[in-house]
């Protein structure tokens, strides 16, 4: 079973690359699920077709309430297996112990494995955007993810963000087996920004995994609450979310991260930023 | 505390009607909630009791935390390996010595730690910060200094929210130092009791200690003696007690256990239980990996104890060693029946509730019923059903989240080690009407008609003692002097008020004789409020402030206090 986690600055499309390209997994037949690692319990929506799935942490509320699996964990497009992790609602609670507790009720429930017992390919754990605490690296803690992607754009904060991570991913495969898949680029139609993010990856000692246009048919996808493979099998975008999920099943390229400096990033963005 | 009046007759009260008065002043979802809790007792048909639930809000509970259930009470004992508590200070300090767990260095080069209170005092920094750089330099200048054998690591509340991964130290610091470093995940707020902490200390203590040492035993019988904590010294009897019938016990755990009696633990040849709650865990993980059978046995109370004794000569099947075990019982008899029969004949008929523990509550009705006294009332405080009802009713507890958050092992049978002439010696005896793995639970053994209650809150318990009256009652120090307070003597069953041991023979008469003593002790008799003296019309003395300054000072106090001359 691989184990994946999707990490990337908050809004840059962690979520929407990770149903979208699980759907492209689940298309060819893989079994996969999906845990959703951010209290706005947003991970699964496109996969289950709307949100309203009761998470893991939602069971610790009610006393004395048998837990089931069958509760927490929902079937989704082509039978991928969906659960959130869920959390506090905003300004309240503690959010990384949530993430913390809801792991280990999946430990103990036996969550990994199909509902007819068999094991699973791919479980992607799909981390909200900062890692502001210990809780949040919890997924790539000794035993759970071992590959990790981060998404990111050609724009400054997000390449600082997906440094910044980096630098937490440096931390544990330095101690574990966890390591750096690749870049995943959402790309943000910002000049040069293929190739910024290729070199970006070069330098990080990882890659470039996929580059993934930009294209409205995503937004309408979401609107109708479905990933675009579901949405529009013969559309352009939904063959750019299979190449990425291929380039995730025949990757063989983990790393260790290199972390820039911050004078490093700037000088990669002036140098690509300034090219025409 | 106020005289209030009641509708009902005092003493006079069915179990009924006790709980209903007890009822009365909680809110409808309270009382619904405690109603499950408190059970009119039926030994031929139990009913099923609600345990092991949350606290209720509001009602004052005697429970305690996870961190006290790992640290205080399973691991803590372990004298020869380094405590740290990660976490601020008040988890370590608190725990420093408050529990009577006693320890004795007899050899030349033996250690004991538990004199100190370690902890890696977690600042505001470390909070913000994570605090696993400080608990690496922390274990490090621990074993600079001591250079301990092991070294066990405890999380506290703050530590599991800020996410510091304790075992990834662990496991690095034990590569790093070459000893045995591992960790434990009590963070407080888990689960609903101290309870939660003692099973996570007994996945600890099974996953990194026991089993390291194979050295075999030579002596023909052999035995554990698990859940007993040497509280005033309750271990050291019973390893008399069995040493002079020819019993060797590998370790006690964890009462006066050192690390290498732990890691030896797996060769012997049966284990025997005490609190059935805060180690049936190792036991059944035990029984599943290395086959060693289990029963449980108690050694508080004359009378069980030598049917704890003989049960260990039955399983045995040594002529031999029953021989010496009745020798011995008879001895035991003989010398404790004067001191028995005198108590006994003061103190027959007088009635005792007990509330404590997760298996005291149990044990200690026998040390009573020795005594020819009643038990009208009793519960625990963290147990769960099947310590109530036995373990018959394990398959059909409802595991709710709140269990389900706390780790359970998965065990096979080891290769290597795994003795399947123990499972052949455990059938041939079962189909012979030996019964193992057997705890039928407190309510088998309390009388038709006594109440029991889980969990028992501050309210129930007065209730209890203006309702029912007893002549004393068996809890803890939170509870101890609202007792006292009340006129009614309390013995502290966890700390046993600085005096026993209580165990076997021996210490029964010690418990004799302070029972005796508390019940007939006229200084109850003098616990009249002044409040309730004034009704009565006496005066009270009154002290009005000078209008005039004193002319005169006093001087005749001068003369008394007259320091004497340094000889």
């Amino acid at each position: 079973m691989r184990k994946v986690a999707i990490y990337g600055k908050g809004g840059i499309g962690k979520s929407t690359t990770t149903q979208n390209t699980v759907a492209g997994l689940v298309e060819q037949g893989k079994k996969v699920m999906v845990v959703g690692c951010d209290p706005k319990a947003d991970s699964t929506r496109l996969l289950l077709g709307g949100m309203a799935q009761r998470s893991v942490l939602d069971t610790l509320r009610e006393e004395g309430e048998d837990v089931e699996l069958g509760d927490i964990r929902a079937g989704g497009y082509c039978n991928s297996l969906c659960v959130e992790s869920g959390g506090p609602e905003p300004g309240v609670g503690c959010a990384g112990r949530g993430i913390i507790t809801s792991i280990n009720m999946l430990e103990q429930l036996d969550a990994y494995k199909t509902e007819a017992g068999d094991p699973l390919d791919y479980v992607f754990y799909d981390v909200l955007g900062d890692v502001v605490c210990g809780g949040f690296a919890m997924p790539i803690r000794e035993g759970k993810a071992e590959e990790i992607y981060i998404v990111c754009s050609g724009e400054m904060m997000a390449m600082y963000a997906a440094n910044n991570i980096s630098k937490g991913i440096l931390k544990f495969a330095q101690s574990g087996v966890v390591r750096l898949g690749g870049l995943i680029c959402n790309s943000r139609k910002v000049d040069n920004e293929r190739e910024m993010i290729e070199q970006f990856a070069k330098q990080l000692g990882t890659q470039m995994i996929h580059f993934v246009p930009r294209n409205n048919d995503v937004q309408r996808a979401e609107i109708h609450r479905k990933t675009v493979i579901e949405w529009n099998p013969e559309c352009e975008q939904a063959d750019e979310y299979r190449t990425l999920a291929n380039a995730i099943d025949g990757n063989d390229m983990f790393v260790v991260p290199k972390p820039l400096q911050i004078e490093q990033l700037e000088k990669l963005l002036m140098d690509f930023g300034l090219m025409d | 505390m106020t005289t209030e009046e009641t509708s009902c007759e005092p003493a006079e009260l069915t179990a009924d009607q006790l709980k209903e008065e007890m009822l009365k002043a909680y809110p409808s979802k309270t009382a619904k909630k405690r109603a499950k809790q408190m059970i009119v007792n039926d030994p031929d048909a139990i009913p099923e009791i609600g345990a092991n639930s949350r606290t209720v809000p509001g009602l004052i509970t005697q429970r305690g935390c996870t961190y006290a259930g790992c640290r205080g009470v399973v691991i803590g004992p372990i004298h020869d390996i380094l405590h740290i508590t990660h976490g601020p200070i008040g988890c370590g300090y608190y725990s420093w010595l408050t529990r009577r767990n006693m320890v004795k260095a007899v050899n030349e080069g033996d250690t004991n730690y538990l004199q100190y209170a370690m902890s890696t005092d977690m600042m505001e920094e470390q909070i913000v910060f994570g605090g696993e750089k400080k608990l690496k330099q922390a274990i490090q200048e621990a074993y600079d200094i001591f250079k301990p054998k092991a070294i066990s690591i405890y999380a506290t509340c703050p530590v599991g929210l800020i996410g510091d991964d304790v075992h990834t130290v662990a496991r690095e610091m034990k590569e790093l130092l070459g000893i045995n470093v591992f960790a434990f995940s009590c963070e407080g707020y888990r689960g609903v009791s101290q309870s939660a902490g003692h099973h996570i200390a007994n996945n600890g203590v099974f996953k990194h200690i026991v089993g390291l040492d194979d050295t075999p035993q030579t002596h023909p019988y052999t035995i554990n003696v698990l859940g007993e904590y040497n509280i005033g010294g309750d271990a050291w009897e019973i390893d008399t007690l069995l040493r002079k019938c020819g019993i060797h016990v590998v370790s006690t755990l964890s009462g006066d256990v050192n690390y290498e009696q732990i890691k030896n633990a797996h060769t012997a040849h049966i284990n025997t239980i005490m609190c059935h709650r805060s180690i049936n865990y190792m036991a059944e993980m035990m029984e599943k990996k290395y086959g060693i059978p289990w029963i449980k046995v108690n050694f508080i109370g004359a009378d069980q104890s030598a049917k704890s004794l003989r049960k260990i000569g039955a399983f045995f099947e040594s002529k031999e060693l029953k021989d010496r075990i009745e020798e011995v019982i008879a001895q035991e008899m003989a010398a404790l029946k004067p001191i028995r029969d005198r108590v006994t004949a003061r103190c027959k008929g007088k009635k005792a509730a007990l509330f404590v523990g997760g298996s005291r509550a149990h044990h200690y009705q026998d040390l009573f019923k020795d005594i020819g006294m009643e038990v009208i009332s009793a519960g625990y405080e963290f147990a769960h059903r099947d310590d109530y009802e036995g373990r018959s009713v394990l398959p059909s507890i409802k595991v709710d989240a709140d269990s389900r958050n706390i780790e359970e092992l998965t065990v096979e049978e080891d290769p290597q080690r795994f003795r399947s002439d123990f499972v052949e010696k455990k059938k041939r005896l079962e189909a012979e009407g030996f019964s193992f793995s057997d705890y039928h639970g407190m309510m088998t053994e309390m009388k038709k008609n006594t109440l029991v209650i889980d969990d028992i809150s501050h309210h129930e318990i007065e209730k209890l003692i203006k309702l029912w009256k007893p002549d004393i009652i068996g809890s803890g120090i939170k509870d101890k002097f609202v007792i006292e307070k009340m006129g009614i003597p309390c013995k502290q069953l966890h700390s046993y008020d600085y005096g026993g041991p209580y165990s076997v023979f021996t210490g029964a008469a010690n418990f004799y004789e302070e029972v005796d003593r508390m019940l007939h002790t006229k200084v109850w008799s003098f616990v009249v409020p002044p409040w309730q003296k004034e009704a009565a019309g006496a005066e009270r003395p009154y002290y009005a402030p000078r209008k005039e300054k004193r002319e005169k000072e006093n001087t005749a106090w001068k003369k008394t206090a007259e320091i004497p001359e340094e000889v």
